[in-house]
């Protein structure tokens, strides 16, 4: 009941302290606000440039090509090991026949040539196309099919997909770098902010000491007030991540620049990453007001 | 109070040997010129400072050994009033007052009651919704004051209550001090360096100088002092 009522009582001083201090509090809702919309930025980006890295990536296939004369012995030995391969995350088979039906479906003077080819002087292959889990050890995967027993040949554009996946990589950790760096040093400045509004108010947790009030009771009331300054500092940046990234989507049809850069669906996404924002405002909040406290606090 | 001294950590001696024993419900003035060790000596009281040697027994409670952490409890038997007021700039009369009972997790009902008595009985129940920059000096000593006996403590520390205060209302504020010394048998230990005030009063008088004590007047024998 006592603990109850200690908690009810700091929230009421929370709030009235805001209030109150309404300058000292417009000055952290600013910071928490400002520095929020560069990390909500840094997000978004970060989130679209990992979208757009891994779509394409989904899309490399390893293409294995079987002798004209497999046998549905040595057919069921490869898929055997496909199976058991690591790397392997689903495969996908064709006969020669179903390759030639394909072909045919997409050109009609192809069509008219292949019409002429029966089962027994079909020239083309039996395929497997085969999907990878780690793109980064396609290469590997790819000689390791082309050593099985029954496999004529192999593709996967070599080369080419290991050069994107380079460069898919080091994009994705520089934009990821620059999200935590920007988070790290705005968290820094949103603490520096609340500690210095609160080193202003020094004579009072020294007062509140005075009267009686325990560690924790001085404590409570300044980290809920942290907690709110943080929720109420999102909220802009919220509005601009839901308005602003909707808006943009809607504005470039989904894509940007070119068809391949393809725009991650605003739902559920803006709500994902508003929930991350308030997260870190409160979390921020919270750091910022109790660290300075703690100063300010013999313990 | 027994064998008590006191060294700051830059090496300054501020209290030395100090033997004293005061009974519940003693009025006495703590007087002394600048530098005899005065606030020392009530800092240590309301364990603002520890004593490097020997033992400050207060209310029961042994204070040089008393946890940082758990000062509070030593905070809740005594009330503290002090020369520049220390009230709450942004809580009212009544709310600065109520802060008091309410850290220690009393219930809003008989919060209200206690502080509604405190505030009359000080004379400032109509001020009750003004805010500490909206009040006298005067006034803003007797909000101090409500403040540090609401909580009904056994002792009642003033560090020169009337320091800021003239003489009317420094008479003022003494009959309010004896009030609640004789009504609830609050033990009442004041430092001043008014001497007119402490020859009026006829109270125990302890002299400091240099950190010791040099006399110890009984109740209604102090004549005069050059501080």
């Amino acid at each position: 009941m006592k603990s109850c009522r200690t908690f009810v009582r700091s929230f009421r001083d929370a709030f009235r302290s805001v209030i109150r201090n309404f300058s000292l509090s417009l000055a952290s809702i600013t910071c928490i606000a400002i520095t929020l919309i560069i990390i909500a930025a840094a997000l978004l980006m970060s989130d679209n440039v990992k979208n757009f890295t891994d779509e394409i990536e989904k899309d490399v296939t390893v293409v294995a090509f079987l002798d004209s004369d497999v046998t549905n012995e040595k057919r069921d030995n490869f898929e055997m090991f496909l199976k058991k391969n690591s790397n392997v995350e689903l495969f996908d088979y064709k006969s020669k026949a179903d390759v030639k039906e394909d072909m045919q479906k997409e050109n009609e003077t192809f069509s008219s040539i292949l019409a002429e080819w029966d089962d027994a002087n079909n020239p083309l292959k039996d395929t497997y196309t085969i999907k990878v889990h780690d793109v980064k050890k396609i290469g590997n995967t790819a000689k390791d099919i082309e050593k099985q027993d029954g496999v004529n040949s192999v593709q996967y554009g070599e080369g080419l997909v290991e050069k994107l996946v380079g460069v898919f990589d080091a994009i994705e950790k520089i934009t990821f770098c620059a999200a935590i760096a920007l988070i790290i040093v705005t968290v820094f400045l949103i603490i520096n902010t609340i500690k210095l509004t609160i080193f202003s108010r020094k004579r009072e947790i020294g007062i509140m000491r005075l009267v009686g009030a325990s560690n924790s009771r001085i404590k409570l009331p300044f980290v809920i007030e942290g907690i709110i300054l943080g929720m109420i500092g999102s909220i802009i940046p919220i509005l601009i991540v839901v308005l602003g990234y909707t808006t943009m989507y809607d504005y470039f049809g989904g894509i940007l620049f070119s068809p391949v850069i393809k725009l991650i669906t605003p739902m559920p996404f803006v709500v994902n990453t508003s929930i991350i924002i308030l997260l870190i405002g409160m979390i921020v909040g919270m750091l910022g007001s109790s660290r300075a406290v703690r100063r300010y606090i013999k313990v | 109070m027994k064998n008590v001294y006191k060294t700051y950590p830059n090496g300054v001696g501020a209290i030395f040997n100090l033997n004293l024993s005061i009974d519940r419900g003693d009025f006495v003035f703590i007087i002394g010129g600048s530098g005899s060790g005065k606030s020392t000596l009530i800092k240590m009281l309301y364990r603002e400072e520890k004593p490097s040697r020997g033992e400050i027994i207060l209310g029961g409670v042994n204070v040089g050994k008393l946890r940082n952490s758990k000062v509070y409890k030593l905070r809740r038997l005594i009330g503290v009033v002090f020369q520049d007021y220390k009230l709450l700039p942004k809580l009212t009369v009544y709310e600065n007052v109520a802060f008091a009972l309410e850290v220690t997790g009393v219930d809003s009902k008989e919060i209200r009651k206690r502080v509604i008595d405190v505030l009359t009985k000080v004379g400032l129940k109509h001020k009750a919704k003004e805010y500490p920059d909206k009040l006298s000096g005067g006034e803003q000593q007797r909000v101090a004051i409500a403040r540090a006996v609401v909580n009904r403590p056994k002792i009642l520390i003033c560090d020169e209550p009337t320091g800021n205060l003239d003489s009317k209302i420094s008479m003022e504020i003494m009959d309010i001090l004896e009030k609640i010394n004789k009504d609830f048998g609050t033990t009442v230990l004041m430092v001043t360096h008014d001497i007119d005030i402490v020859k009026q009063m006829k109270k125990r008088v302890l002299l400091l100088k240099e950190g010791r004590l040099e006399k110890d007047y009984k109740k209604g024998s102090f004549v005069d002092e050059k501080l």
